[in-house]
């Protein structure tokens, strides 16, 4: 069994994280009834024995020892100390070692190159000795999950920072980064520069990048709730139109199961008065991470590993962006009404408004689609839909059969199954198309340039580079999307003489 | 005579679990009533099977087999359900497994993990041979789609063939669903198949999709899990492995077996037909005859059918009209009541051999009184034909349209592969295709 280390840089970042660790330890506590410390829940926490003052690490053995203390395999990083205080005086405290976190005070202005050259070069040592400590205690890791914002200054900057690191010091360990992409209003003026100047960094060394979307939006008048996003909002709207009493966190009796949807936290450590108006977007983001490594974590007919992902998802070595979605966002508590239909959940999947940025994947083409369904599902349930939305959706003429399954026996906590697509869509160009737009409206003007070009050792040619790899990205992209009703013509066969 | 399984990647094992299974099922739990044959006959069709498959050590019988993969996860579910079955086990000390994935792919599996375990994995084979009276050969089960399966099963089986030069090697390949298990299943099935051509003696080929139809249309299987397409892999597999006679009384060993069946070292694909196939409910109702089996069989044949229902009876032994499947050898297990009297000369028919063939030598047939997995009557055909020609075909139209775009190569560079590899095997298959085609 493999393990993995999840970086949480910044605000966004250790907020998404935070409401990471919480679900895990919902998810592995509902399943793991006999408390033994088993290969599936060392795949993220460690075991302790904290009677020593630095507790000792207590291996998985034979898989019969039962569980003392759990501490996360995280590091939590942030250059300005409210978000992980309040971690650490939360109720998950007891899951963070104060070894783990690495803080300041100032923060970083929401400015990359204070982030990422400043603060990086400040806290390289720190950080790699960190990374470098929760990697020893791990018998077989296999890849990083970092987790981080692109608009602001500490996430961008010092996430984009770390990511450099992780590829120097372990390039054979997979990096798979969860990057919360800004709006289009977004607060922040700056927000397009941090974003292009961390995305050439997201190319050049990430494994795989999944794009969260961050919109700004003033929602039917209630309040407004600084930085969400936009994507993650409307499907958690639709859940809480499927059950109004869902957003006021009463128990329902009406449609919704209780903490069954994607949203919730419910059953968590974090009680219902504690959570903040913005978990349910988080919780969203971090069930993504959840089910994606559900099948190397559990048992299943059709196992799918972290590498398996890298590998039948990204053909070219650039094109790392997967968009992703999820369902169902809720299950039916009502038994009366029979189940939303398992080719219900299989629709949903590919429509927009179940992705987590705000694209429409079926007017676009596929390069690549993986389905990993958790719980009671049969492999001829998922080759009956995949012929079933074979018809409806656009793959590229080379890869026209480019699905990848993975069948895990175990169900997430509340529902009796459900699937998580990762694509390898061309519909992540727009988005893309649009930063850059952002980006060279202020660039024209040399618009706060003064602000970055301060700093020690960055440069104004770090900006024009960033666009060129910006811009290599969405052309690739492009070329390959243009090939959607004419394939190119492809050579013909060996033959042989 | 015995024979050692090898079990690599998870559809391996998976496979292996339910063969094992069946056999013991098959063998051990069946009711002397229902056998057809005498009481002594019976003890000696155990025994042979016994020693063929299964060891007895430490007071319990435990299967000739080597289980390999990459991460712990299946071997032990295998083991769990063996032991669960009570009829026999899986050798603990017979195991190997790392904690990391090979990621399906094919260079993940051949080179980097080939290297790293193959002396460890070639140390319990060599065990494992070691404790066989009279080793036949080994019986390596594998997939084409994943990482694992075809990666390290092909270096394997590379080495087990330098090994062991006298023995022989028979792989069984399972092809995957020809929409996406895996999105480079077909680099990695053409990759495969072309190393093991050159290190096996027989590769027996099983394709996802006609077993899941199996499943569906014959046994009535609404919902259809792995380990149903499983069971029905398995039962084919044991048809044809369990122990059977030929005219002149000499035993099908797997020597024996392939030295029929593959006459040319270029033509190695082998694929099975089973007839018949029912759900438990139905197989107290019916009532085959032999003629029929035989009449059934050899339209599957010739059409390239994969199960009884379905056969387009169209197809005729003629070289005008439609098309029919030509064979280079095929080999007919008869097993049940009155296997003596049944008449197989239709398969001894000289159209449906290649001319330079003298078509009597094209068939052999073995047969057994003792009745196989409650079927009264059972029929397997295996075959040396062009049957997998159009599935070959289509694995190698849809790599090499991947190929030319380049996509995914990076990845197998990573490894170690050069296309200069990716190029012989491509090579070697059309070769492959052509000699097929040629029949």
């Amino acid at each position: 069994m493999t393990q993995s280390i999840v970086v949480q840089v910044g605000q966004c970042g250790n907020q998404i994280g935070f409401r990471f660790w919480d679900l895990a330890l919902r998810e592995h506590s509902s399943l793991n009834k006999t408390g033994l410390y088993d290969d599936a829940v060392s795949s993220f926490f460690r075991n302790v024995d904290t009677r020593y003052s630095d507790p000792a690490d207590i291996p998985v053995g034979h898989g019969l020892g039962k569980i003392k203390d759990l501490k996360a395999r995280a590091v939590l990083i942030d250059m300005e100390e409210g978000v992980v205080n309040e971690i650490m005086k939360g109720p998950l405290r007891g899951v963070f070692d104060y070894k783990q976190l690495i803080t300041d005070v100032s923060g970083a202005g929401n400015n990359w190159a204070i982030g990422h050259k400043m603060y990086g070069a400040k806290y390289k040592e720190e950080i790699s000795e960190t990374i470098r400590r929760a990697a020893e205690l791990c018998d077989c890791l296999q890849c990083f999950f970092v987790i981080h914002s692109m608009g602001g200054g500490t996430g961008s900057g010092l996430g984009s920072f770390v990511l450099n690191l992780l590829h120097e010091e372990y390039p054979d360990i997979y990096r798979f980064v969860m990057a919360v992409y800004p709006s289009h209003e977004d607060d922040v003026i700056t927000s397009p520069y941090n974003s292009v100047l961390a995305m050439r960094q997201l190319t050049d060394n990430a494994d795989c990048v999944l794009p969260v979307e961050n919109q700004c939006e003033n929602i039917h008048g209630k309040t407004q709730i600084f930085g969400e996003m936009q994507a993650l909002v409307d499907i958690v709207n639709k859940i809480n139109q499927a059950n109004p009493k869902l957003a006021e966190r009463k128990s329902s009796r009406g449609h919704v199961k209780a903490g069954s949807a994607i949203s919730t936290g419910d059953g968590g450590i974090v009680k219902g008065k504690d959570e903040k108006p913005f978990d349910s977007m988080n919780n969203i983001a971090a069930n993504v991470l959840l089910n994606m490594t559900s099948s190397a974590r559990f048992e299943g007919s059709l196992n799918v590993d972290l590498n398996e992902i890298t590998m039948n998802l990204v053909p070219f070595p650039k094109m790392h962006y997967l968009v992703t979605s999820q369902t169902p966002l809720y299950s039916v508590s009502d038994v009366h009404i029979p189940p939303r239909r398992l080719d219900q959940m299989f629709s949903d999947a590919f429509s927009k408004d179940h992705q987590l940025i705000k694209a429409d994947p079926k007017h676009s083409l596929y390069l690549a689609c993986a389905l990993m369904v958790r719980g009671k599902v049969e492999v001829s349930d998922i080759r009956r839909n995949i012929e079933r939305l074979q018809s409806s959706l656009k793959f590229i003429h080379w890869n026209r059969d480019g699905w990848k399954t993975g069948l895990c026996n175990v169900a997430p906590v509340g529902q009796p199954y459900s699937l998580l697509t990762i694509a390898n869509n061309t519909c992540v160009h727009h988005t893309f198309s649009g930063l850059r737009d952002r980006f060279v409206k202020l660039y024209k003007r040399k618009a706060h340039i003064h602000h970055y070009t301060h700093v020690d050792n960055m440069e104004i040619e770090d900006f024009s580079e960033s666009l060129e790899s910006l811009t290599s990205v969405i052309k690739e992209y492009e070329t390959l999307e243009k090939q959607i009703n004419n394939p190119a013509p492809s050579l013909p066969r060996l033959q042989v003489i | 005579m015995s024979v050692v399984t090898l079990q690599m990647g998870q559809c391996g094992n998976q496979v292996g679990g339910q063969f094992f299974n069946m056999i013991a099922r098959d063998t051990f739990d069946q009711s002397l009533a229902k056998c057809n044959v005498p009481r002594q006959t019976n003890q000696q069709f155990i025994d042979d099977v016994c020693e063929r498959f299964f060891s007895q050590e430490e007071g319990s019988l435990k299967a000739r087999a080597v289980m390999v993969d990459m991460e712990p996860k299946v071997i032990a579910m295998t083991t769990t359900e063996a032991k669960r079955s009570g009829l026999f086990q899986y050798n603990n000390k017979q195991q190997f497994c790392q904690k990391c994935g090979s990621g399906n792919n094919w260079a993940h599996g051949f080179l980097v993990h080939g290297s790293k375990c193959s002396q460890q994995v070639m140390d319990l084979i060599q065990k494992e041979a070691e404790k066989c009276d009279r080793l036949e050969g080994f019986f390596t089960l594998m997939s084409l789609a994943g990482g694992t399966g075809s990666g390290l099963g092909a270096y394997i089986t590379q080495c087990v063939r330098d090994e062991f030069p006298h023995s022989f090697i028979m792989n069984q390949v399972t092809w995957p669903f020809y929409t996406g298990e895996v999105i480079v299943q077909n680099y990695n099935a053409v990759l495969t198949l072309s190393h093991l051509y050159q290190s096996s003696d027989a590769i027996l080929i099983v394709e996802n999709d006609q077993e899941q139809k199996i499943c569906s249309q014959l046994l009535n299987i609404k919902k259809i899990s792995f380990s149903d397409i499983n069971e029905v892999i398995g039962h084919k597999l044991a048809s044809f492995l369990q122990p059977a006679k030929s005219n002149n009384l000499t035993s099908n060993h797997l020597g024996e077996m392939l030295e029929h069946l593959v006459p040319h070292p270029e033509y190695k694909l082998l694929t099975m037909k089973t007839i018949p196939f029912m759900s438990e409910n139905n197989i107290q109702y019916s009532a085959y005859q032999w003629p029929g089996l035989v009449k059934h069989l050899t339209q599957m044949l010739i059409a390239n059918a994969s199960m009884e229902e379905g056969i387009d009876w169209g197809v005729k032994l003629s070289s005008t009209g439609l098309a029919y499947n030509k064979s280079m050898a095929n080999s007919l297990f008869l097993r049940g009541l009155d296997v003596n009297t049944v008449d197989v000369s239709s398969f001894k028919d000289g159209r449906l051999y290649p001319s330079w063939l003298p078509s009597e030598a094209c068939l052999a047939s073995w047969t057994n009184q003792r009745t196989f997995n409650k079927y009264e009557k059972s029929a397997s055909l295996v075959s040396n034909s062009q049957t997998p020609l159009i599935s070959l075909n289509h694995v190698i139209d849809k790599a090499w349209s991947m190929f030319t775009s380049r996509a995914y190569v990076h990845q197998y560079i990573k490894h170690g592969l050069a296309e200069e590899d990716f190029l012989d095997s491509f090579a070697c298959l059309e070769q492959v295709i052509k000699n097929y085609k040629d029949l």
